[in-house]
């Protein structure tokens, strides 16, 4: 593609023409000049750059999308969780735990299927494990003060699957309707958080 | 050339990026960090490559046999000093807005003959490899040590990079959903223990500018803003950005003018 292609583009988004040029022809061009500029490399190919019409309302809005547009957006995103067909929630704590400290996956360097949950890099979660990013709230002892309960539980499952069903513009990512995480590793993520055995709750 | 700070640096940035981050507590490993840089920026490890940018700048190479000394920073032919601190800018003769990496590409591949496939098959630092690039940016920002950040706002191409690169900073896509926003939109966050500057907030957006081109010390190698970049959008989870494309020249024309007044320290250390 070349820049004038690029530039019509760019126009024909802003209606009004180059001459006020405004904020959604910026993001029109955005979108084409990162198509044109960047390459397919290992597993992060160029269709990831093909917003979906959730990542073009929460770019548009700054997070901030009318109260109207994120119900029908959250209601669609809710429609992508598959809960487990055995009705159970909870997993291996044990093998939680490793997940939630591995921060790889999806990135070029990164082969397919080894990915974890990169929970620390956004959460706190053990008191044991001091590195954590605070992108997340804390949640030290999550299961203990919100109860150890099965609906608790299925929220933190649906909330691991697809965070943007609760929070149209989510700064967490989709780890169940991307494929990022299997549904064996969603229940380890829950008993992480919620078996009162887990040093989460200690 | 103090060559005893440098292999110390090499060795303990190899020690720090040794170390398993959990074992560590957080607010230790920053103030250590803070120690040694102050230590290390005494007799920074950036010269090393200053000094080998330098020859590289002046010595005739590549199959036209030529040196850069006539290449147009941007101040007119071989002026380096001051030439970082105001880029990005617009270049008449290329009819687009490049950064200083890019414009440096530019020169090698017109006046020394290099190509484009050549300098951007290996564009970035690995323990065993600086590509001559890394050293020639690094020289180059070294002469403007001690000035102010002033990338130029002057014509509507360079109005355009700005805003164009203000776009891609807030463009949410990928597998993960992310801009740079989500990781640099708020005061105060951090990935682990890695501080994330919030570069919507004008107070902090000198931290992208400052201490670039930075020497890492996890790795032990010199890397430029077109690696950051570059590492960055690996984070994002996009896909990888061309070497030294549109792109990048916009984020950092968005990145500059955002510090524009800061006074440039030179290069520096990073973790
Ligand atoms: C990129 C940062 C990021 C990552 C990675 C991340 N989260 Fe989150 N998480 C957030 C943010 C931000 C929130 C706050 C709510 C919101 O904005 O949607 C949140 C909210 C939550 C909540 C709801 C908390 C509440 O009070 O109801 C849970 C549970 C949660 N995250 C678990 C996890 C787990 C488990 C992982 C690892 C699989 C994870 N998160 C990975 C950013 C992240
Ligand atoms: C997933 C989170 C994430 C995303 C998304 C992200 N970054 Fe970063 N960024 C980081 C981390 C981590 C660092 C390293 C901080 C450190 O070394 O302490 C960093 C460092 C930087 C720095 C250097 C700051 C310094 O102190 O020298 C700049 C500049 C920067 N990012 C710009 C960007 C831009 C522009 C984008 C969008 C293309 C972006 N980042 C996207 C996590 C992210």
């Amino acid at each position: 593609m070349n820049t004038k292609i690029i530039l019509a583009a760019a126009c024909a988004a802003a209606l009004a023409g180059c001459a006020t040029k405004d904020e959604a022809a910026y993001r029109a061009q955005a979108d084409a000049v990162l198509k044109r500029d960047f390459q397919a490399r290992g597993i992060a190919t160029m269709d990831r750059l093909d917003q979906t019409e959730l990542q073009r309302i929460c770019t548009q809005y700054h997070d901030n999308p009318p109260f109207e547009v994120q119900q029908r957006l959250e209601a669609a995103e809710m429609k992508t969780v598959k809960l487990p067909a055995d009705g159970k929630f909870m997993g291996d704590w044990k093998r939680g735990a490793r997940i939630a400290e591995s921060g790889r996956g999806m990135t070029w360097s990164d082969k397919p299927g080894e990915a974890g949950g990169s929970c620390y890099n956004c959460h706190q979660l053990s008191p044991q494990q001091t590195s954590f990013g605070t992108l997340g709230p804390s949640l030290l002892q999550f299961g203990k003060t919100r109860g150890y309960t099965e609906a608790n539980q299925k929220y933190v499952y649906e909330r691991i699957y697809n965070s943007k069903a609760f929070n149209t513009c989510s700064t967490m990512p989709r780890f169940g309707s991307t494929g990022t995480l299997t549904e064996a590793q969603i229940k380890d993520l829950v008993a992480y958080l919620m078996d009162p055995e887990s040093p989460v709750n200690k | 050339m103090k060559r005893r700070n440098i292999v110390c640096a090499a060795a303990l940035g190899a020690a720090l990026g040794a170390t398993p981050v959990a074992a560590q507590d957080t607010d230790t490993t920053t103030a250590e960090f803070e120690k040694f840089r102050a230590v290390m920026e005494e007799a920074n490890p950036a010269e090393l490559f200053e000094l080998k940018g330098e020859e590289l700048w002046r010595t005739r190479r590549g199959p036209k046999n030529a040196s850069l000394e006539k290449c147009d920073l941007g101040l007119g032919p071989g002026v380096v000093k001051g030439a970082y601190v105001q880029t990005p800018r617009y270049f008449p003769d290329v009819g687009r807005v490049m950064d200083i990496e890019a414009r440096v590409v530019h020169c090698m591949i017109t006046l020394q003959g290099f190509t484009y496939e050549e300098l951007a098959k290996q564009p970035f630092s690995t323990e065993t490899r600086t590509p001559d690039v890394v050293s020639i940016v690094t020289f180059i920002a070294a002469q403007s040590k001690g000035m102010k950040f002033d990338a130029p706002q002057s014509n509507a191409q360079e109005r355009e990079a700005y805003e164009l690169g203000k776009a891609i900073f807030f463009h949410r896509a990928g597998a993960w959903d992310l801009s740079c926003a989500s990781c640099h939109g708020a005061d105060g966050k951090r990935i682990r223990t890695q501080q994330l500057p919030n570069f919507t907030n004008p107070q902090q957006a000198a931290r992208g500018v400052l201490g670039w081109p930075g020497y890492r010390m996890t790795g032990g190698v010199m890397h430029t803003l077109q690696w950051r970049m570059n590492d960055c959008f690996r984070q994002q989870r996009f896909p990888e950005p061309k070497y030294v494309s549109e792109a990048i020249t916009a984020l950092l024309t968005y990145l500059t003018v955002n510090a524009n007044g800061t006074v440039y320290k030179g290069p520096g250390i990073k973790r």
